[in-house]
């Protein structure tokens, strides 16, 4: 039905071919692409130099959790899938990193390709867990499938306590990570080190992802979402890309969670709880499903929140046990509280506005000229 | 054997509680094409509401009955100011707001009476009453199945046998057909909704003794194990939901009594997994009910 809806001609555009700002594209699919990630890359690194080293620390953890959105947007967004597990699947791309990582400092092994190696297991791990709640979601619709990730998020924490020989428990597992190389020199600030290395690996990500999305895949995966049937009668393997989407944005999900292993160096099961998956989820619809950029927003308001509302405390004095309590929960609050109010008023989320609005301004700028 | 004895019993009072809350699931999903995700939380506020009354008044049973009545006014809420107004085309619309429910209903919990368990209190002695020399009922049991028993039976005198039922089931299978009928269909899903979440919140009243207590969290495994109790029934046979619940409560039992409790959420996993590749619509669901 969607599929159809979209098919018509929005109201207050002109319809002729070429005048359609949407369509208004040039050059290669993957060139302009790198053109874009290179761009946004050295705008990064002119950032990492002009904030202060915490702020560097927040881009580097709204990159990490990128990796994430990003993927549970092509899931949920793109396919149609609705998963609430891929806090579990961070939490085994981040445990993965931590025993690869500790295992390399216990044999004294040292060099910058031990990272990205422990980071291509992580992944590895990921896409395998991926594959196999893939395999079964493509059997399962809406709640169903909703309910089965539930389980994966509540399990996986558990498995961590229950293994505690292997995982150590709630306490978790330290990420050992070597200081930044000293051809940067001996003062060379060490979030912004950290900032580098999840900026690189987040934007090689979205670089693969935009391209999957353009790609034949990528209308697939639409396809699947809009229509089964009408999909199936086309040709398509229903099956086949469902399991293909899972595995990617199980993936991405993997990488996201090995960076925020390796930024906070630490790993433990709190970190990876329920929660955390129900917060992706809100990420991914508040910025706006569907869309990568609204991935973007999704993964700025995870990291902004928090820090929003630990200043908005402080503004007033209140009782240490009362500012905890709050602390804690406020940012809850408010991110149930937006989704809902944004489910119903504003379905298509922050990015769904800006574009509505960027189309206004656009469909008035021609009548303005004459 | 006497283990295995206790671990029965202590499985089919858990069960008991997994069957009620299942079957607020199928109530309204039957109603109103929804899974509630948030019923875990709905029916912890309600605990929470008991537990003020309670501590204040000194009087369990207010507690209880306070408790009953929060769940039914918070279900009717929730389906007035929330889910009335969200679109339904996806399935994915009510589950995405369900979610928000649940972190705003565990956040605000969580403000008001802070993130740390606090005791919940059973009204009967929970040590087992012992049966020809093998430990078998705690009076607690014996309440627990009094009271799911009482609650399982209403409901269905109430749907089988009443004019109220009667146009619940007609406003839940055919919405338009009822409305020209001069049905209130907007009324009976209110209904419906603060019927299934009055029944979470006796659940909640009755596993809350089993558990570590009263916490924000403390409903999410009840609620993962109950959603598994419905899948196994399927979700839209209500007896269904009371066997899929007995089921998941013997199971859980025995895991934790043989193989460790830490296991029991991986057997939940492992038994919604295996039910759901052998029968996508649950054992007791008609096998056309299936869409593509």
């Amino acid at each position: 039905m969607s599929a159809t809806r979209a098919a018509l001609p929005p109201k207050h555009q002109p319809v002729e071919a070429g005048d359609r700002p949407v369509d208004r594209r040039f050059g290669s699919t993957l060139l302009r692409h790198l053109a874009v990630v290179l761009a946004v890359g050295l705008v990064l690194v002119a950032v990492s130099y002009a904030v202060e080293p915490f702020r560097n620390f927040q881009l580097a953890t709204v990159a990490a959790y990128l990796c994430a959105t990003a993927g549970l947007t092509v899931l949920t967004g793109l396919n149609g899938q609705l998963s609430l597990g891929h806090g579990a699947l961070m939490a085994t791309g981040a445990y993965t990193v931590a025993l690869c990582q500790n295992a390399f400092a216990d044999r004294g092994m040292t060099g910058g390709w031990l990272l990205p190696l422990s980071l291509g297991a992580a992944i590895v791990s990921t896409v395998a867990v991926g594959a196999v709640v893939g395999v079964a979601a493509a059997r399962l619709r809406g709640p169903y499938l909703a309910g089965v990730t539930l389980a994966v998020a509540i399990v996986v924490p558990a498995l961590a306590v229950t293994f505690d020989g292997v995982f150590n428990g709630e306490q978790g597992l330290s990420v050992p990570v070597e200081p930044p190389p000293l051809s940067l020199g001996p003062y060379f600030p060490y979030e912004r080190w950290q900032l580098w290395l999840t900026g690189a690996a987040t934007l090689l990500a979205l670089l693969l992802l935009a391209n999957l999305v353009r790609s034949r895949y990528g209308r697939s995966f639409r396809a699947v979402r809009d229509d089964e049937v009408a999909a199936r009668l086309a040709g398509i393997h229903v099956a086949r890309t469902q399991v293909l989407a899972f595995v990617v944005s199980a993936a991405t999900a993997g990488l996201g969670g090995a960076l925020l292993a390796v930024l906070a160096q630490s790993v433990s099961p709190g970190a990876f709880s329920l929660t955390l998956s129900l917060f992706l989820l809100m990420a991914v619809v508040i910025g706006g499903l569907g869309r990568l950029t609204g991935a973007l927003w999704g993964a700025v308001l995870l990291v902004a929140l928090p820090d929003l509302t630990h200043s908005v405390t402080e503004l007033f004095t209140l009782s240490p046990a009362v500012a905890q309590r709050l602390e804690g929960n406020l940012p809850l609050a408010i991110f149930g509280l937006t989704l809902i109010v944004v489910m119903i008023a504003a379905p298509g989320g922050v990015q769904g506005l800006l574009s509505r609005l960027g189309r206004s301004l656009l469909a008035r700028w021609p009548a303005r000229r004459s | 054997m006497d283990r295995f004895v206790f671990l029965t019993v202590d499985g089919l009072s858990r069960g008991a509680v997994y069957a009620a809350f299942a079957l607020a699931l199928v109530l309204i999903w039957r109603a109103a094409r929804v899974v509630n995700f948030a019923q875990g939380a709905m029916a912890v506020a309600a605990a929470y509401v008991a537990y003020t009354v309670s501590t204040t008044t000194g009087s369990y049973w207010l507690g209880f009955a306070v408790a009953i009545v929060a769940g039914l006014l918070l279900g009717a809420l929730v389906d007035r100011v929330v889910m009335r107004h969200v679109d339904h085309a996806s399935p994915l619309n009510p589950v995405i707001v369900a979610l928000g429910l649940v972190l705003l209903i565990q956040a605000v919990l969580g403000m008001v009476y802070g993130n740390e368990f606090r005791p919940a209190e059973a009204p009967f002695s929970r040590s087992a009453l012992t049966v020809g020399g093998v430990a078998v009922l705690s009076p607690y049991d014996l309440f627990v199945f009094a009271a799911i028993g009482v609650v399982v039976s209403g409901l269905a005198w109430m749907f089988a046998r009443t004019p109220v039922g009667l146009r619940m089931r007609a406003a839940a299978f055919a919405p338009e057909v009822s409305r020209l009928l001069g049905v209130n269909v907007g009324g009976m899903l209110t209904l419906g909704w603060a019927l299934a979440s009055g029944v979470g919140a006796l659940a909640a009243m009755l596993v809350m003794p089993t558990e570590l207590g009263l916490h924000p969290h403390a409903m999410d495994l009840v609620f993962v194990s109950a959603f598994t109790a419905a899948v196994v029934g399927g979700l839209d046979s209500p007896p269904g939901a009371v066997v899929g619940g007995l089921v998941v409560g013997l199971l859980l039992s025995y895991v934790s009594g043989y193989a460790g409790s830490d296991l029991t959420p991986l057997a939940v996993l492992v038994l919604l997994l295996a039910v759901l590749l052998v029968r996508p619509g649950g054992l007791f669901a008609p096998v056309a009910a299936r869409r593509v």
